[in-house]
């Protein structure tokens, strides 16, 4: 990796190159599922890893390994394997955390980057509760006190996983939800108009994962400091292509950020919540039960420290392995490398698309302001149609409103076809789409 | 491809009996979440109970040309007809959808419903075919019809 850290906006891969095609090839080979057929024997292209990405062997053998060697329930039992099963998790922490450039005791282990939302979101309703905040720091006890009158910030862009729980927590607490808009180019628009005095949260989306619009997150963080409020990152569609350790630099601004396992080569079921410490340690746990607790009484228990505060009950332990050997890939593939071959692949797209007049690309036309994803109408064709005719050819793509409905009625559309890229999409596979795409006027008699 | 016979793309085209008429006895809006495909659906009745007739059903459906179409068979196949005719057309329909491919529909009985037999064979697409049949079913529960048959296979 290059320097890594200046990452908030512009994502540079400075002088890194994509993969050749010969390493490309390789590099497919790591992954079993890519070599099968789809619809009467034609090969898969699968562009649609922004939905979920496929796992390389090395995921796939560390969880089968841990099953056949190591099994254990962690942090209890008095017996090697236990010992074993706990290194192996605690292992795994290590290497998210070497990943995400932040220190072990930030890094929680939960099921999906959706989890992780709704742990931060839910910490707040609960830090409501008498006596929750007995001991915090009466500074962190007032960023976490929420209720009428105040206020937390969203995007219009936001997946439902970074919306909902957000609606939730303000209906659950009186507080007042508001969000940044979208331009019709897909920015977004100006924080400092919403964020003000009575902001004390602003939770945003890194990447769109329907735009795959890489936000600058600079004025968002800056106008959210200026008024004490916390900053959350949702980058669970950044970080299977970016390097991104600058969203936790001591001085980042960022105070947490998530992200899922299965987006990011790993195995389903395991997401990470990196948190700042001291958020981790005034922040009321989310799920209670065993492993979590310090000490336990009839009459009411106190918390382990975090990390192990936010993880209750038998952890993910396989799908942490599985996680871990995830990231340990991308990093041996360099991560300035995968971004600019997500670049290429970006711009390959913007250009194949843009010589048909018949399809709306959605989102920033720079592909250097894109990551991950190209989402597009056909005027007078419904996306379903359009993936169906794609699928008939082997083409996966993702129709829909792809979890950001709010997005698309902002857009004016009622949905639209996604192709979204990995470390193993080639350029051929863009070729496939379009040239499968060209079916879709003929078939429904619209103009091309 | 199979799918998109061309009875399924005139009728998503220029699909029949399209747009919202009024009197009408009932009204709903039925949503697929997974995709944001909408109807707005109303029924009037001649008569009521085992005797009722459709006397006219009228729509507004956004979506692919699945549910267009689907609106529009529905709409062209059971207006006029007793209201006990048309749930079991439906539910012959329902059955040839969830067939996975083994059953081609019979015309007899669901008419130009057997343009859609290629859609049980893509699971996602079912949902998007019955949409139209799900609204209609609930505006006439909600016009007082007894649809309760409709829970049992035919």
């Amino acid at each position: 990796m290059t320097t890594g850290r200046p990452i908030l906006h512009g994502a540079s891969s400075g002088s890194a190159t994509g993969f050749s095609g010969a390493e490309l090839a390789a590099l497919r080979a790591d992954f079993p599922l890519l070599s099968r057929t789809v619809r009467d024997g034609r090969p898969l292209v699968y562009l649609d890893s922004g939905a979920t990405a496929q796992k390389p062997g090395v995921v796939l053998d560390a969880e089968r390994e841990f099953y056949e060697r190591h099994n254990a329930a962690v942090h209890r039992g008095a017996h090697q394997l236990a010992e074993e099963a706990t290194e192996a998790f605690e292992g795994a922490r290590t290497t998210v955390a070497r990943f995400l450039g932040a220190d072990e005791g930030e890094i929680v282990f939960t099921r999906n980057g959706t989890e992780g939302l709704n742990l931060l979101a839910y910490g707040f309703s609960n830090a409501a509760a008498p006596g929750a905040l007995d001991g915090v720091d009466p500074e962190w006890a007032d960023r976490l006190g929420l209720g009428p009158g105040d206020e937390v910030v969203v995007t219009e862009m936001e997946h439902h996983a970074n919306l909902v729980p957000w609606q939730e927590l303000c209906r659950r607490t009186g507080a007042t939800l508001r969000w940044i808009g979208v331009t019709d180019d897909g920015y977004l628009e100006d924080p400092a108009t919403v964020v003000g005095e009575r902001t004390k949260v602003v939770s945003v989306t890194h990447v769109s994962n329907v735009l795959g619009t890489l936000n600058d997150l600079t004025p968002v963080i800056a106008a959210a400091r200026g008024v004490g409020a916390l900053v959350f990152v949702d980058a669970c569609q950044s970080a299977p292509h970016l390097d991104i350790t600058g969203l936790t630099a001591p001085d980042s601004g960022v105070d947490a950020l998530v992200l899922t396992g299965h987006k990011t080569l790993g195995p389903s079921g395991i997401g990470v919540l990196w948190a700042r410490r001291a958020l981790l340690e005034a922040l009321p746990p989310f799920l209670t039960g065993g492993s979590m607790i310090e000490i336990v009484r009839m009459e009411g228990s106190t918390w382990a420290p975090p990390p192990q505060k936010f993880e209750a009950g038998v952890p993910m332990t396989a799908q942490a392995v599985g996680l871990a050997a995830a990231l340990d890939y991308l990093t041996d593939l360099g991560l300035d490398r995968v971004h600019a071959h997500d670049q290429s692949l970006v711009r390959h797209t913007l250009d194949a698309l843009a010589q048909r007049p018949w399809v709306r690309v959605l989102g920033p036309t720079d592909p250097a302001d894109r990551v991950g994803a190209v989402a597009f109408v056909v005027d007078g064709v419904h996306p379903h149609d359009v993936g169906q005719v794609l699928d008939d050819a082997g083409v996966a793509v993702r129709t829909g409103h792809h979890c950001a409905w709010p997005l698309h009625r902002r857009l004016r559309v009622p949905a639209s076809t996604r192709a979204s890229f990995s470390v193993y999409t080639t350029p051929e596979e863009i070729d496939a789409f379009t040239a499968a795409l060209d079916r879709v006027p003929e078939i429904f008699g619209v103009a091309s | 491809m199979d799918l998109y016979g061309e009875l399924i793309l005139d009728h998503a085209k220029r699909p029949h009996h399209a747009g919202l008429r009024e009197p009408f006895d009932a009204e709903v809006h039925h949503v697929n979440p997974t995709c944001g495909d909408e109807i707005s659906l109303r029924v009037q009745l001649d008569g009521s109970g085992a005797e009722a007739v459709l006397h006219d059903v009228s729509y507004d459906a956004l979506g692919c040309s699945i549910s267009v179409a689907s609106a529009s068979v529905l709409a062209e196949e059971s207006t006029g007809r007793p209201v006990e005719e048309t749930l079991e057309t439906y539910q012959h329909l329902k059955a040839m959808l969830t067939s996975k491919g083994t059953d081609p529909g019979d015309p007899e009985q669901i008419g130009d419903g057997v343009a859609f037999a290629g859609v049980s064979r893509y699971p996602a697409r079912v949902k998007c075919a019955l949409l139209p049949w799900t609204a209609y079913l609930d505006a006439l529960a909600r016009a007082g019809v007894d649809i309760s048959a409709t829970s049992t296979t035919p």
